[in-house]
């Protein structure tokens, strides 16, 4: 299988530089990360992709056994630091690969040496004394907003007709396409990214870690955060000044700033 | 329109008219936001309410002092759609600079208010995203709609997956139907295979070769998966001394076939040991008797049984015959008529424990055969409507008719007649013709078996 194809992989920067890795989290896709890869691409090699079933991804090769669980994703992770050969990669992941990264780096820590969590969340679902700051009712609600929105899904058929002419810098690409994915598949992502529990992951974590957190995050709170911070005892925690869950979309400097901070930290070590 | 060009005065009703306009231009665009039949909202980058109008406020039951500066567009909203908003909303507006017609749902007083929200960036002049206009529409009506129509597209898809699932099934209990039907044909064909191999058992393979005699015998199997009751035999008992029998069993399958069997083998050991008709014909009907009917299971035949004595100077045999409730034997003279052996007084054998055997003799000389049959033949159902039995009248007839034969010729005619019955043939036919050639030449023996 071609996984390059497969994965819509994507390399920019030197080919020599260290390797990065930016995996997108549930919602759209690699184009989250549009406003940071220019600034991560001046001395690093850096590798974006879609997870199977998002974004420019081979729909055939996404089946729901395996994208059910995390690990699915881990292995679309691993799978392409194969294909590229990388080794010891900085995996910087968004929303729910921050916990895919903490997988992939268990299953293979020969091609993953450091993990990058942007507004990351072990779980979203509160219990235990432990908050998330969701319930599964809160869950299901956004299944139900999934079904009122299939963003451009079913008009994705006629991309020329619906072309922006108005808007020459989208070129030919489709309003909303970002995000258009399958209803089907992204229920099942949304349902593994909001229901899955990472927590008894994060002590196993050894290599170094930034956690990147908003100091105002809807769906990541800072307490989370904290939470992530303290498990992690290899991490280190940076609170940018930005809004919502996506900082790299709403201050991509400071988010790019931060992540070349931490690769230039890994650099200066022996 | 040319009515009002050359700035003339409106008069009368127009006047009226043009005072709604003018009122209506005077609806200053600040009132008109204020009260526009949908929501506006503006928000800084980060989300926080700078600017919401009347509409939207009464929407939501909010004071505009407890929205403005204090609450971002996110807080509005429910949870689910506050996920949805930081999945999908913000990033693709970010990305897009604007996107419209994304159904959420926001929070009022009283519960939940169905909205559709359009939102797009303002750009500075250096192209650096200022604010976020956001305009919302009152979904409540349209998502009720929409809602239907996902419940029907949702029963739908179940109603086509169950379909599907009966289809699958259809398809295999179909494909078991066709496997059981072949395993059905392959039992049925072995099955067949064994009742014509024993059904020869009970049979002659062929008929001997008696010297000074010629023989000929059919037999017409009327279903080839059930055994019928119907034997013939022929075989010698001394010098010049040859007996036969052909007789009919009650039933037919398998209680027929052993009922067969036992009646072959007695009359044979019968003959065997005392060669008159009629003491054969009693010591089996002593052994039907005695093994069936007085131990409850009445089975019974009808039968007749004949010695043929040669060797006579001129060539003639005579002709010794014994009945039990057979139809007569018919003889086709060589001078061309037809001769009936009637054996008055003979019943059932294996009926009744001393059965009345009837006899009668004849002498059959030079082109002269002897028939003997069945009750298939005489049962054979005829007309167009299958409702008339052929009988013993039409039979005497055709004797009658085709005399003189030889026992092959007579037997080819009636395989023909019972081919002509069809369907009409329910029953098993045994047929055995035996003649004295009119030329001394031809004394070969003929059988025709089923198969």
């Amino acid at each position: 299988m071609d996984i390059r194809h497969r994965n819509n992989v994507t390399v920019t920067g030197p080919a020599d530089g260290p390797a990065v890795v930016l995996a997108h989290g549930f919602g759209c896709d690699q184009n989250m990360w549009r406003l940071v890869v220019p600034a991560l691409a001046g001395r690093h090699r850096v590798v974006t992709f879609d997870y199977v079933g998002s974004g420019g991804s081979d729909l055939s090769a996404w089946s729901r056994e395996r994208y059910s669980s995390l690990q699915g994703y881990a292995q679309d992770v691993v799978e392409v630091c194969q294909e590229l050969d990388l080794e010891r990669a900085v995996l910087v992941g968004h929303s729910v690969s921050a916990m895919v990264g903490v997988l992939a780096a268990h299953a293979a820590p020969e091609r993953i040496g450091a993990l990058v969590m942007v507004t990351p969340s072990p779980c979203y679902i509160d219990g235990d004394g432990y908050r998330g700051g969701f319930s599964v009712e809160d869950i299901d609600e956004l299944l139900a907003s999934l079904e009122s929105n299939y963003l451009g899904w079913s008009s994705a058929m006629a991309p020329v007709i619906m072309g922006n002419p108005d808007r020459p810098e989208l070129g030919r690409e489709l309003t909303n396409s970002f995000c258009a994915t399958d209803p089907e598949i992204a229920r099942v992502f949304a349902r593994t990214t909001f229901l899955s529990d990472s927590r008894d992951d994060l002590e196993s974590v050894r290599v170094p870690t930034l956690v990147l957190e908003c100091s105002q995050d809807a769906i990541a709170p800072r307490e989370v955060g904290a939470y992530v911070h303290a498990a992690i005892a290899s991490s280190r925690l940076v609170t940018l000044d930005a809004t919502g869950h996506c900082p790299q979309l709403s201050a991509p400097e400071a988010t790019a700033e931060a992540i070349l901070d931490f690769l230039e930290s890994l650099e200066a070590r022996p | 329109m040319t009515g009002r060009i050359g700035g003339r005065e409106p008069t009368g009703e127009g006047a009226g008219t043009d005072a709604v306009f003018t009122s209506l231009l005077e609806d200053s665009a600040e009132e008109l936001y204020e009260s526009a039949p949908c929501g506006y909202l503006s928000t800084t980058m980060d989300g926080t309410i700078a600017k919401i109008n009347a509409t939207l406020l009464d929407w939501l039951g909010l004071e505009r002092r407890a929205v403005v500066g204090r609450k971002r567009f996110a807080d509005l909203l429910t949870v689910g759609g506050r996920l949805y908003h930081e999945t999908h909303f913000a990033p693709l507006l970010r990305m897009q600079g604007e996107l419209g017609g994304i159904a959420l749902e926001m929070k009022t007083a009283g519960g939940r208010l169905p909205v559709l929200v359009s939102s797009a960036i303002k750009y500075g002049g250096g192209g650096e995203p200022l604010l976020i206009r956001t305009t919302v529409f009152d979904a409540s009506d349209r998502r009720a709609y929409e809602e239907e129509l996902l419940r029907r597209r949702q029963e739908a898809e179940r109603a086509r997956t169950e379909a599907e699932q009966a289809r699958a099934e259809a398809e295999q209990a179909q494909a078991e139907a066709e496997r059981a039907r072949k395993q059905a044909e392959a039992d049925r064909a072995r099955l067949a295979d064994t009742l014509a191999v024993l059904q020869q058992s009970l049979l002659p393979d062929t008929l001997p070769a008696v010297p000074g005699l010629e023989a000929a015998a059919h037999y017409h199997t009327a279903s080839p998966d059930r055994l019928g009751g119907d034997f013939y035999d022929l075989f010698p008992v001394g010098e010049n001394l040859w007996a036969f029998f052909l007789g009919d069993v009650c039933g037919k399958g398998p209680e027929a076939a052993s009922l067969t069997s036992l009646t072959r083998y007695t009359l044979r050991a019968a003959a065997h040991h005392d060669p008159d008709p009629v003491t054969a014909l009693t010591t089996l009907n002593d052994a039907l008797h005695e093994r069936y009917t007085a131990s409850g299971d009445p089975r019974y035949c009808t039968c007749v049984f004949g010695v043929l004595e040669s060797g006579h100077d001129d060539g003639h045999v005579t002709v010794r015959l014994a009945s039990g409730g057979h139809p007569p034997a018919l003889v086709l003279r060589a001078d061309g008529h037809a001769d009936l052996l009637p054996t008055p007084g003979g019943m059932l054998i294996g009926v009744f424990p001393t059965a009345p055997i009837g006899t009668a003799q004849t002498i059959l000389a030079a082109g002269d055969t002897m028939l003997l049959y069945t009750d298939g033949l005489t049962e054979a159902r005829t007309g167009p409507t299958r409702d008339a039995l052929y009988g013993d009248d039409a039979l005497y007839a055709f004797a009658d008719e085709h005399a003189p034969a030889t026992p092959q010729q007579t037997i080819t005619a009636l395989t023909e007649l019972l081919d002509g019955f069809g369907d009409g043939l329910d029953d098993d036919t045994a047929l055995l013709a035996l003649g004295v050639p009119a030329d001394p030449s031809r004394t070969r023996p003929t059988t025709d078996h089923p198969r």
